[in-house]
């Protein structure tokens, strides 16, 4: 079963990200990737750029609206994510308190959503 | 007499309620468990029985503000919590059924029960949440519940399970009790070491710690370590004659000794080797020193013991200044002998290090099954320890990011960062 670590971040963690490539921080990050990787657990993840480099689109009654910034208003925003392959959503929950992230700001644990519900959306 | 100003008049009533409040709340924790184990050992019905409580303790803050706190607390809890019983169980409209507990329940007259000392039924409550009908990973959190009244909220918590899954999983568990003919009864002779068994690693759990030592290990449940000790008291004095219960409470005293010695001024992890012995709880080392000893005197040795011994030579480093390793290991072969769990021999290879050398302790390190440990902090740190020790830079370097990736306290994560960095 596919689980989404979704981490959220608060404004000083972007901060830090911004002016520092080889914060201390980071070397957590890099210890709980090659943990997942030596645990067998991952599959995917990746990183996003800051929140106000983001850009929300919205078609409404055929008209474009176009809004800079991200689409959640909130203190905490989306900073990245991780998909593992688990038998349940407790060992998602470990995982999910190792990362760095649950730390600082907060890590959301969602499941995929079932294979066949995932091929219906691509077509594949 | 001079007129009060009315500011003053409310606080005044504001100290009064808070007296009020903290009375309920000792109350609650010195009666809770008494009153569910008594009533649900008639009842089997412990949802129920907890209802009613809550109900009663509710009933408590809004009258006892006013009318004062009884003189008698506990028996007005039980009445209150009857009335709120009897309720329910007419309100299910099942009397066929329920007729032996109603009949319980309404026997004898408040006078009656205000001067009654309570029969204390809470040992067969504990041998009820650790049934072995019961799933292994429910028993604490059940005791937890039923016995100390922890909402279902904060036992999540400490189990890192989300609040309504920790609700549900405890409901389903109740009714298997209430269903499923577990009986409310001490085991008999035959059955009662294994039992108790269960009972004694169920409040082991609450305590959360494997051990504790130089390399830094996250510790699971520990903000439960008070509820652990409180568990551990009152199945001491349930059953005082039993060797072990009391190596448990010696073993949960020790550790929370050393509580405020763990972290240093500004929040970072100190590990027991650097650890200030000045800082330690010397009341609860002599406390526990008194147990043990006494546990010692049945010649009875297990596990709890065994485990209590080897913080007792921890502790005894508040007297000597120094820590005696070669005993430590010696405590440390005999309790992999009665428990060679993946944690107890990764704290014996620490041991080993110290008494004999690294390469000692990686032997035993060695020893253990390389998929037991892949998800296991406390090897994977004291592995980098030993690897640093012997100068294997690279292999160190890699035993660290597992150790650091498998953290989840952030203080452990900072420390085991700065080890690795000393020569990254």
């Amino acid at each position: 079963m596919q689980f989404a670590l979704m981490i959220y971040h608060t404004p000083e963690e972007f901060d830090m990200r911004k002016n520092d490539y080889n914060h201390p921080h980071l070397g957590a990050w890099r210890a709980y990737y090659k943990a997942l990787v030596e645990a067998k657990v991952y599959v995917g993840a990746n990183a996003l750029e800051l929140p106000e480099t983001g850009t929300t689109v919205r078609v409404t009654g055929g008209k474009r609206r176009v809004q800079d910034g991200p689409y959640a208003d909130t203190k905490e925003q989306l900073a990245g994510f991780i998909i593992l392959e688990l038998p349940s959503v407790d060992a998602a929950l470990e995982w999910a308190a190792r990362c760095p992230g649950a730390s600082i700001g907060a890590v959301e644990v969602r499941p995929l959503a079932p294979e066949a519900m995932r091929r219906g959306f691509t077509g594949e | 007499m001079p007129l009060k100003q009315c500011g003053e008049d409310s606080r005044v009533n504001e100290l009064n309620q808070e007296d009020t409040h903290q009375a309920i709340e000792r109350v609650a924790r010195e009666s809770y468990g008494r009153l569910v184990a008594y009533l649900s050992v008639r009842t089997h019905d412990l949802a129920s029985a907890e209802d009613a409580l809550s109900n009663a303790l509710v009933s408590a803050l809004n009258h006892w503000p006013q009318d004062g706190v009884p003189k008698n607390p506990e028996a007005w809890l039980f009445t209150a919590a009857r009335h709120s019983l009897i309720d329910a169980i007419r309100h299910q409209r099942v009397i066929l059924e329920s007729e032996p507990t109603l009949k319980f329940l309404t026997e004898g007259s408040t006078e009656t029960i205000l001067s009654t000392h309570f029969p204390d039924e809470r040992l067969k409550l504990l041998f009820v949440c650790a049934h072995p009908a019961i799933d292994p990973v429910m028993h604490t959190p059940l005791m937890l519940q039923t016995v100390l009244g922890l909402d279902a909220a904060r036992i999540a918590q400490a189990f890192l399970i989300a609040p309504k899954t920790m609700g549900q999983r405890l409901f389903r568990a109740k009714i298997k009790i209430r269903s499923g003919g577990i009986p409310f009864e001490i085991p008999q002779q035959r059955d009662l070491p294994d039992r108790l068994d269960a009972v004694l690693e169920a409040i082991y759990a609450a305590f959360g710690l494997g051990w504790d030592d130089m390399a830094g290990v996250d510790q699971r449940g520990r903000d439960l370590a008070e509820e652990a000790v409180w568990l551990a008291r009152v199945l001491l004095q349930l059953m005082p004659g039993e060797a072990e219960a009391q190596g448990l409470l010696a073993l949960t005293l020790y550790c929370q000794a050393r509580r405020p010695a763990r972290r240093d001024a500004s929040g970072r992890y100190v590990p027991l080797s650097e650890q200030n012995a000045e800082q330690w709880l010397v009341p609860l080392i002599e406390e526990a020193e008194r147990h043990l000893a006494e546990a010692f005197r049945h010649g009875r040795i297990g596990r709890f013991q065994i485990e209590a011994a080897i913080q007792s030579a921890h502790a005894e480093r508040v007297r000597t200044g120094r820590t005696d390793w070669a005993a430590i290991v010696l405590f440390y072969e005999q309790l992999v002998r009665v428990s060679p769990a993946v944690g107890t021999r990764a704290g014996y290879a620490a041991a080993a290090a110290e008494a004999n050398g690294p390469e000692a302790g990686l032997a035993v390190l060695e020893s253990i099954d390389p998929d037991a440990v892949s998800h296991y902090q406390p090897y994977w740190a004291v592995r980098a320890h030993l690897l640093q020790k012997l100068g294997k830079t690279a292999e160190a370097s890699d035993a660290y990011d597992r150790a650091i990736g498998l953290s989840e306290d952030p203080a452990i994560r900072e420390f085991l960062l700065q080890k690795r960095g000393q020569f990254s």
